[in-house]
């Protein structure tokens, strides 16, 4: 499609050269799924989660890459509780895989369901979701820095910040923007999805949002919305045009901007807790092949997300990182579940 | 057009052809949703060109809304959610022995009204994309507030068993997550409770089940199905319908605007089915196999379902689940659904538009031809459909969220259903309650947020004012008619 | 579809004025259930944010308990009511018949399986109620169940609850 051909080589030759080498690790899986898989998405239909999961099943039927059927199947309930019980009570068996996302933390902390991630078993992570802080593109405010001291300036909850779900990704975000606004909170008014998100943004009901890219690329296309900074340490190595005049490497990041605020998001694979180190393999193997495939390539440039593919280990140790971050932002918020 | 050249190709037709057919069996089956339906075929479709793709897949979506009637009509079963309303009139009727009239009325108002929103995307679209970003949270509380209004007080009965059901269902509705605080409503710590109670549940519960525990009391029968086996009754009803173009007219200015703003094919049949009941001569016999009561949510539900096509064409937010994996299905092939799509793909968005038109076409051709073998299920004895009704509730009702828990809500919700139907507590509010509730009350607690608690949030422009006026009048619709009607006698004397 | 006039004839089981109260008694339970949890959530108006988590159930809470006493207070005064019949004896056994199977299936599909529990559902309804064959009943609930696997399993991928037997067969 159009985008195909519009794929920067830097970013393919990049991308290609991260998968080589996980091509390369010894990965000769002894196990195979005897019976369909599950793939679980604590999350609703058409959100972004719930988008890459129905575009792996794609890739996974579209080439053949597993015998067995792969099974998505959709549990939202309780901001994606019901999803991580379902898993955590199903140990050991190799038969059901999670995608996940912030709310892997976010949820357990914020209502106190008893799940932890280390019920689990880390497979891989297959990307870091970018957010973006966007404004209406009729808005005065080129930069982050203009925008934030229109809020300092303004009266205490004058700016409404759009996001979805409450005490959760958008929210965190929102809170650290409001370390820097000399004590003038936003007023952070949830909603049910992004997509929803973006166009409440268009129809200036809100004033800004820190929606993914994915959720407003098309109404940035549209000259409807105005991005003003990445929330992410450098900018994105896409630099093919998705505007007339921009491409998402020329938003310029945060820290750049002089917003020192930093979130990138979760979209990984988990397994349930307990399963053999062949049937990890199994799976590590099956979604280094999904993203070796050129489909992959050209949803993750669409997504503008950050390809940071980890495994084991490494990946492992990411995710602790991640929860005690969790952890501290949301105390630091009073987001946590109280435990009477 | 080019449109209809990119459609009309022997391969594209059968492809209709399949999707409409897949999607009547998934309307049918109340374990299968649209959304199901369009998830699961998705990656299928990858090894099609995109615009072949879209037509068999907005056909799936034809289908089930075609087929969402045919169980709520038969067995009091709603296949899928709008056909709630349908069972209000629908089921009676084919108690009656007028099954075939009502499955014809519902297939022939169900193609009204997506006709006349594919028409109002084909002329309107960019328009009407505009109309829809004027909606924040206080013009769809207002919204919800209008359908509420339009529907309510319509029990006959006492009005505190009205109230009753009304609280019950809101109760019900706020189990679970509260989207604006995110804290666990009424969870009491168990896991199952997390979801809350889902719409679709409670609805096979009071409708499904509790009809078959009526019938097994009153002697193992659905009374009076004798259907006619002949397509006599399809022309005998179409002769019948253009009597009712008003009921027609407004449900489909209803579902249109429903559909776009989005406040979907639900709400949207349960105004439609309420605004009948108000203007009509025979109001007071909807609930008893009334044909206009099947016209006008059947019509209503198909002119949002595909008017909610619009928004998620032109700006990019589903109007409905199924939409919204349509939407992911647009992604993975590359398109963007924005404001860009009808300027950069012209082929594409008019192949789906001229798809909608010819689906629409043939799916009630196949609907029509199909209303005999439907209504002879109803021939099937008793005690031999009775268990597989069962059955298939118990599907459905398991896999709205694949747990064990909603299938034993089901059986609790039948249990309601029988002895709330047997004491006079109406159902319908309950269920009314139970679909809007949580809506509701998200965007008033949002609206809130906005204007820092201050309520004049509510009559701040002009649209917002106006829907809330219309509610109001609404509202208190008996007593201006009685203000009215006093007036009128006063003055000739 | 409220108008369900009793056919069966025979000694009455209980008034509609008994069903009356109880049902109005479950309700206030209920709306003393909603009303506590309310309050442990916060029902007032917050200043800026508007009504709080519990603010919208607790009120709802108490019209529900409202409209329960009001029908609680005419279901006492009613003598008539107390005429009416809610079910006659052989009616509820008719009911019971059906509603007792119901559990046990819902109960024994937990553990068995959705398809050959509604198989044996199947059979066993038609055999007793129908009075069929055995033999029928069990083609037909059969040939439900298979049909339903092709439906949900194979073709739609849907998955449903399953037992020991379809593991045996590799699902």
């Amino acid at each position: 499609m159009m985008l195909k051909h519009l794929l920067a080589p830097r970013s393919l030759l990049l991308g290609a050269a991260v998968l080589a080498a996980l091509a390369a690790a010894p990965v000769q899986a002894a196990w195979e799924p005897t019976r369909p898989v599950t793939l679980l998405i604590p999350a609703g239909t058409g959100g972004g989660a719930d988008q890459m999961a129905r575009f792996i099943d794609g890739i996974v039927k579209k080439h053949n890459l597993m015998k067995q059927n792969l099974i998505v199947v959709n549990k939202a309930g309780g901001a994606g509780a019901e999803g991580f019980l379902d898993i955590k009570s199903t140990p050991r068996d190799p038969h059901k895989i999670i995608i996940t996302l912030s709310n892997l933390f976010t949820t357990p902390l914020a209502t106190g369901t008893p799940f932890n991630w280390k019920d689990l078993t880390p497979v891989a992570m297959l990307a870091l979701d970018q957010f973006v802080l966007w404004v209406n593109a009729e808005a005065p405010y080129k930069t982050a820095q203009d925008y934030l001291n229109a809020v300092k300036g303004g009266s205490d909850r004058q700016f409404k910040m759009g996001g979805t779900g409450s005490k959760q990704e958008d929210q965190i975000i929102t809170v650290a923007l409001e370390r820097l606004t000399g004590g003038k909170k936003f007023t952070y008014v949830p909603f049910a999805g992004g997509g929803a998100v973006a166009v409440q943004l268009v129809g200036k009901h809100v004033d800004s949002t820190v929606n993914n890219p994915i959720e407003a690329v098309a109404q940035w296309r549209a000259g409807a919305l105005r991005p003003l900074c990445l929330f992410d340490g450098k900018r994105s190595i896409y630099t093919a045009k998705v505007t007339s005049d921009m491409a998402w490497s020329d938003i310029p990041t945060c820290k750049e901007s002089g917003v020192n605020v930093e979130y990138q998001m979760l979209r990984g694979i988990f397994a349930a807790g307990g399963i053999t180190k062949d049937q990890t393999d199994f799976y590590v193997d099956l979604l280094t092949k999904v993203m070796q495939t050129p489909d992959w390539r050209t949803f993750m440039e669409q997504g503008a997300f950050n390809q940071t593919i980890m495994t084991g280990a490494e990946y492992r140790k990411w995710v602790e990182g991640a929860e005690k971050l969790h952890y501290d932002l949301m105390k630091e918020a009073d987001f946590l579940a109280k435990t009477n | 057009m080019g449109g209809f050249a990119v459609v009309l190709n022997p391969f594209n037709l059968l492809l209709m052809l399949i999707g409409i057919l897949l999607g009547v069996i998934i309307g049918v089956l109340p374990g299968l949703g649209g959304a199901n339906g369009v998830a699961i075929l998705l990656p299928l479709t990858f090894t099609m060109p995109p615009t072949s793709a879209i037509i068999m897949l907005s056909c799936i979506y034809w289908g089930a809304l075609f087929g969402g009637a045919i169980t709520s009509i038969l067995f009091n079963i709603p296949g899928e959610p709008w056909s709630v309303a349908t069972t209000f009139d629908g089921h009676p009727m084919a108690k009656q022995g007028r099954a075939d009239e009502a499955l014809t009325a519902a297939f022939t108002s169900s193609f009204v009204g997506a006709l006349v929103a594919v028409i109002l995307i084909t002329f309107l679209a960019p328009l009407v994309a505009k109309f829809a970003l004027k909606f924040g949270p206080p013009e769809f509380f207002a919204v919800q507030f209008l359908t509420f209004a339009s529907f309510i007080g319509m029990g006959r009965g006492s009005p505190f068993k009205t109230l009753a059901s009304m609280c019950l269902g809101f109760a019900l509705a706020s189990v679970g997550l509260d989207t604006v605080t995110g804290q666990l409503r009424m969870t009491f710590g168990t896991a199952e409770l997390l979801t809350g109670f889902k719409f679709l549940t409670a609805v096979i519960g009071l409708f499904g089940i509790g009809e078959i525990l009526a019938s097994m009391e009153s002697g193992l029968a659905f009374a009076g199905t004798q259907a006619k086996l002949n397509m006599k009754a399809v022309l005998q009803t179409w002769k019948k319908l253009p009597q009712y173009w008003a009921t027609s007219l407004r449900s489909c200015l209803i579902g249109c605007w429903m559909g776009i703003t989005p406040g979907g094919a639900t709400p949207a049949s349960f105004m439609s089915y309420g605004l009948a009941k108000r203007f009509s001569k025979r109001g007071d016999n909807f609930g008893k196999g009334e044909i206009e009561g099947v016209i006008a949510p059947e019509t209503a539900a198909h002119a949002a379902g595909t008017s909610a096509l619009l928004p998620m064409i032109t700006l990019g937010i589903p109007g409905s689940p199924t939409a919204a994996v349509l939407l992911g299905g647009l992604l993975i092939w590359g398109l963007q659904p924005g404001p860009l799509l009808f300027i950069e793909q012209k082929d594409f968005v008019w192949g789906l538009i001229a798809s909608m038109y010819l689906g629409n076409i043939a799916g009630l051709v196949i609907v029509l031809t199909c209303v005999p073998l439907f209504a002879a299920i109803l021939r099937v004895p008793f005690s031999a459909i009775a268990p597989a009704i069962m059955v298939i509730c118990a599907v459905g009702a398991y896999t709205i969220n694949n747990a064990m828990f909603d299938v034993w809500m089901m059986g609790m919700f039948g249990i309601i259903g029988y002895v709330f139907n047997k004491l006079s507590y109406p159902l319908p509010p309950l269920v009314l309650a139970l679909v809007l509730g949580d809506m509701a009350e998200s965007s008033f607690r949002q609206s809130m947020l906005m204007s820092q608690g201050d309520l004049s949030i509510f009559w701040a422009n002009g649209l917002v004012g106006t829907i809330f006026g219309l509610g109001m009048i609404l509202l208190f619709w008996p007593v201006i008619q009685w203000v009215i009607s006093k007036a009128l006698t006063a003055k000739p004397a | 579809m409220s108008e369900h006039e009793n056919s069966s004839a025979g000694p009455r089981l209980v008034s509609n004025r008994t069903m009356d109260i109880v049902v109005a008694l479950v309700l206030l339970a209920v709306a003393a259930v909603v009303i506590v949890d309310s309050l442990r959530l916060g029902a007032g108006w917050r200043p800026i944010e508007g009504p709080a988590a519990g603010y919208f159930p607790f009120y709802i809470g108490l019209l529900l308990t409202i409209s329960s006493v009001v029908t609680l207070v005419r279901a006492f005064l009613d003598r008539a009511g107390g005429e009416k019949t809610f079910v006659t004896k052989p009616a509820f056994r008719l009911v019971l018949a059906v509603l007792v199977p119901l559990v046990v299936y819902i109960v024994v599909l937990g553990f068995i399986g959705i398809y050959v529990a509604s198989a044996i559902y199947i059979a066993l309804f038609m055999w007793y109620f129908g009075k069929y064959p055995i033999l029928r009943g069990a083609t037909i609930g059969v040939a439900v169940s298979v049909a339903l696997f092709l439906m949900f399993e194979v073709w739609f991928l849907v998955p449903l609850p399953k037992g020991p037997f379809e593991e045996f067969l590799g699902y």
